[in-house]
């Protein structure tokens, strides 16, 4: 805060307004109880005990959309359905924010070619914020998801949600510690133990003749 | 019972009615006529023998190949198949019922097929002749309340059928 | 002394003394207890529900055209989508219809497997079926443990097919991978480990008093409506009474398939000796109750499978037929919901693909008793009442 910093004892903070508010929105993000087909279990799984999206500040599950502040659209979007979806939308208040969960709310998922009732993507319903592909995603990945929207939050400049917003540069990017068979500080030793392993594998997987 | 013995004690009960039988199939099955369907299911249920309580499903299926170069090889008429299959819990066995239709009534593009209903046997047939009626598209008669349950009340087609095609867009949302 | 001189009200019995004017409560599609996104229209007088009415559909995701237009092992991933609380089940209906058209027959390790698995799935749903039904009565707290046990399970799941909730691990002819090594032990501890945990969900929900009251006496389904309206499983069982002579209607014990015939388990039927009082033959209770007994009944049948798996003879899989033969199929298996049947016609010119697939669905079934049952109850009894049919929105719509 330039020449205001230091000025005032140890307890006073000085910060922006905007800051302030989307500090307390980010962490305090309220999902609605939205549950549609698969990816609702995994969002439930996310919500319990082992993955407890409490931690992020988004346990409250409101079973109103007046209440809410994030749509987390969970599982396939059908014709029938997307006119509910669009009220229940409607109703949410401002700032609102819509997590597109699952391969089916991205863009029709396994059922695009012969789904003669799905809805391809529930982007053609309502805007959405964040995509999390996966057939159904892992709870992380949903907290990923949760995690770019308070990115997104964190960098909102006015009240509203009006203005377009740039998504800034992820904080955080996915790191995933490999199996001890396969990982090697030499990337080509380490390519051509993947590729052993990939063969064994599939030589045990392989089915009994008739 | 067996199969056999079912197929035995139905066609001592109704000779001729009863149109067409298969034992070899993988499931033995009678076919009947739509307008004999009634009588052979109220006296399945009834039947002390047979008492078949519980349906367990109903479908349609729809020969038909819509593309013309392949239809002379795939080996069947075009014409529509309603499928019941029964089991009985007191005698613990199963059983096929078939009624043969044909795709349009009158061979008239658009007009739904009929058949009689059996939800006054089965109360539960009530849904599954609905979705019969959603998605493969056979009118019940004397349902009490035949109207589309899967899909929305306004939509056109029913998709089961071969020739079905797919909609473009529905209320403004694209569909493919 | 005004009380001496009021009618004693006896119990479940509503006094009306007021009429008003009948009214249509709309329930869902977004509604916390209606698990899923199924719409119930109730006719309502006063606080008394006189009428429902389900409204199906919205999750109708074209399963059944999708089976006519790819080949069965294609087909496996959209069974798991189905009913997918319990994917391994589904996939086994599947295959088993497919392998009963084509005569397929099965070598006794992947048997084995398929038992184990499928009733660690078994587990698994039930568990997610007491913690919601605890939701939908306003407890927290069964959810959160029910969910610690099942994490568990889907860790077991993953390591054996690398999914946690779609799994399309049981396939044609078998199952997909042998199981990994070391697996057997890790099964074991989670059962010795998950066991004296029943226990603990009987504390916490079925002997509870509140519980008792909300799910006991309401709902009752009769034995003679159940078998009108098709209902299976725990629903159809719960409505049973052994000592009545009645048939003890488990698709494991009267048309065994995969073997369960040489396993030592029981099907569970009512009486139970620990009922509440208050409960009868075919109500909440007793349905909630069956699915908790099938838990410890599925305990069994897992360990006795582990026992099997390492002398278990022949190959985890066996190669498919390349074409479907001409001809139908019906095969029913006995999924944590009730009986799940899949009816596959083949071509008669010998494609991969088959004519028709249908999924004949127990959860359908089940919900369309919903009418028959909820005549006369309050609307606060709804939830109680529509939470022990236990019905996944994705197998009702397909």
């Amino acid at each position: 805060m330039g020449w205001l910093e230091g000025r005032f004892e140890e307890s006073v903070i000085t910060t922006t307004l905007e800051q302030a508010v989307n500090w307390a929105r980010e962490s305090s993000m309220w999902p609605m109880t939205f549950g549609l087909a698969c990816c609702a279990i995994e969002m439930m799984a996310t919500g319990a005990s082992r993955y407890d999206i409490d931690r992020f500040g988004a346990g409250a599950f409101r079973a109103t959309p007046r209440q809410a502040d994030l749509m987390i659209v969970a599982g396939t979007v059908n014709f029938k359905m997307a006119s509910r979806v669009r009220r229940l939308y409607n109703q949410m208040p401002d700032p609102k924010f819509v997590i597109a969960m699952g391969a089916c709310t991205c863009g029709g998922g396994p059922y695009y070619k012969y789904g003669y009732n799905v809805v391809k993507g529930v982007d053609l319903v309502v805007p959405v914020d964040v995509y999390v592909p996966g057939c159904p995603p892992r709870p992380e990945a949903l907290l990923e998801g949760l995690m770019r929207i308070q990115d997104k939050v964190r960098a909102m400049k006015s009240f509203t949600k009006g203005q377009p917003i740039e998504l800034p540069v992820p904080a955080r990017t996915g790191y995933v510690q490999l199996p001890e068979e396969i990982s090697d500080p030499d990337p080509v030793k380490a390519l051509e133990k993947a590729n052993a392993f990939d063969k064994q594998q599939k030589e045990k997987a392989t089915p009994a003749k008739a | 019972m067996t199969s056999a013995e079912i197929i035995a004690r139905l066609e001592e009960k109704f000779g001729d009615r009863i149109r067409e039988k298969n034992t070899d199939a993988i499931d033995p099955y009678v076919v009947v006529d739509p307008i004999d369907l009634v009588d052979v299911c109220r006296f399945m249920k009834e039947d002390e023998q047979l008492s078949f309580e519980m349906l367990n499903c109903i479908t349609s299926v729809d020969y038909f190949e819509p593309d013309p170069k392949k239809a002379p090889k795939a080996g069947f008429e075009p014409h529509l198949e309603v499928v019941y299959h029964l089991s009985s819990l007191s005698k613990n066995h199963r059983f096929v019922l078939k009624v043969m239709l044909p795709r349009w009534k009158a061979d008239q593009p658009g007009e739904l097929p009929e058949l009689p209903s059996v939800h006054s046997i089965w109360p539960g047939a009530d849904w599954h002749e609905r979705e019969v009626y959603d998605l493969g598209g056979v009118w019940f008669t004397d349902h009490p309340n035949l109207t589309r349950i899967l899909l929305s009340e306004d939509w056109v087609g029913h998709p089961l059928r071969k020739d079905y095609e797919f909609p473009l867009e529905y209320h403004g949302i694209r569909g493919r | 002394m005004a009380t001496e001189t009021l009618p004693k009200q006896e119990d479940n019995i509503v006094e009306i003394d007021v009429r008003t004017d009948e009214m249509l409560v709309n329930m869902g599609p977004q509604h916390p207890s209606t698990h899923g996104v199924l719409r119930l229209v109730l006719r309502t007088d006063g606080e008394v529900v006189s009428e429902v009415t389900p409204h199906l559909g919205y999750l109708h995701r074209c399963a059944e055209k999708v089976g006519e237009n790819v080949t069965p092992i294609q087909f496996i991933p959209y069974t798991d989508r189905m009913d997918y609380l319990a994917g391994m089940n589904m996939n086994l209906a599947y295959s088993m219809a497919i392998e009963k058209l084509c005569g397929m027959k099965i070598p006794e390790k992947a048997q084995v497997i398929r038992v184990i698995i499928c009733e660690l799935n078994r587990i698994a749903s039930h568990l997610v079926g007491m913690g919601a039904y605890g939701l939908d009565l306003g407890t927290f707290s069964p959810f959160l443990y029910a969910f610690r046990e099942r994490e568990m399970i889907l860790d077991l799941f993953e390591e054996v097919c690398g999914a946690r909730l779609t799994y399309s691990y049981i396939t044609i002819g078998g199952v997909h991978d042998d199981l990994p090594e070391g697996w057997v032990e890790k099964c074991r501890r989670f059962l010795e480990y998950f066991k004296p945990r029943v226990e603990e969900y009987h504390t916490l929900l079925t002997r509870n008093q509140i519980f008792i009251q909300r799910t006991a006496n309401i709902g009752i389904l009769p034995k003679e409506t159940a078998y009108q309206y098709g209902c299976t499983g725990p629903v159809l069982r719960g409505s049973l009474n052994r000592e009545a002579g009645d048939p003890v209607w488990d698709l494991r014990k009267v048309e065994p398939y995969c073997g369960y015939e040489t396993y030592d388990f029981q099907a569970i039927v009512p009486p139970f000796p620990e009922a509440p009082p208050e409960a009868v033959i075919g109500d909440s209770w007793h349905r909630f109750y069956v699915r908790m007994r099938e838990v410890i009944e599925s305990v069994k049948l897992v360990l006795q499978g582990l026992e099997r798996y390492p002398d278990a003879e022949g190959s985890h899989r066996i190669e498919p037929p390349r074409h479907l033969p001409a001809g139908e199929a019906y095969m029913e298996t006995e999924a944590p919901r009730g009986q799940m049947g899949f009816y596959v016609v083949g071509r008669p010119s010998k494609d991969p693909v088959p004519l028709r697939v249908r999924a004949r669905s127990s959860c359908f079934c089940n919900l369309s008793v919903t009418n028959e049952i909820c005549k006369g109850c309050l609307i606060a009894d709804i939830p109680a009442i529509v939470g022990s049919l236990d019905f996944v929105m994705g197998e009702v719509d397909r």
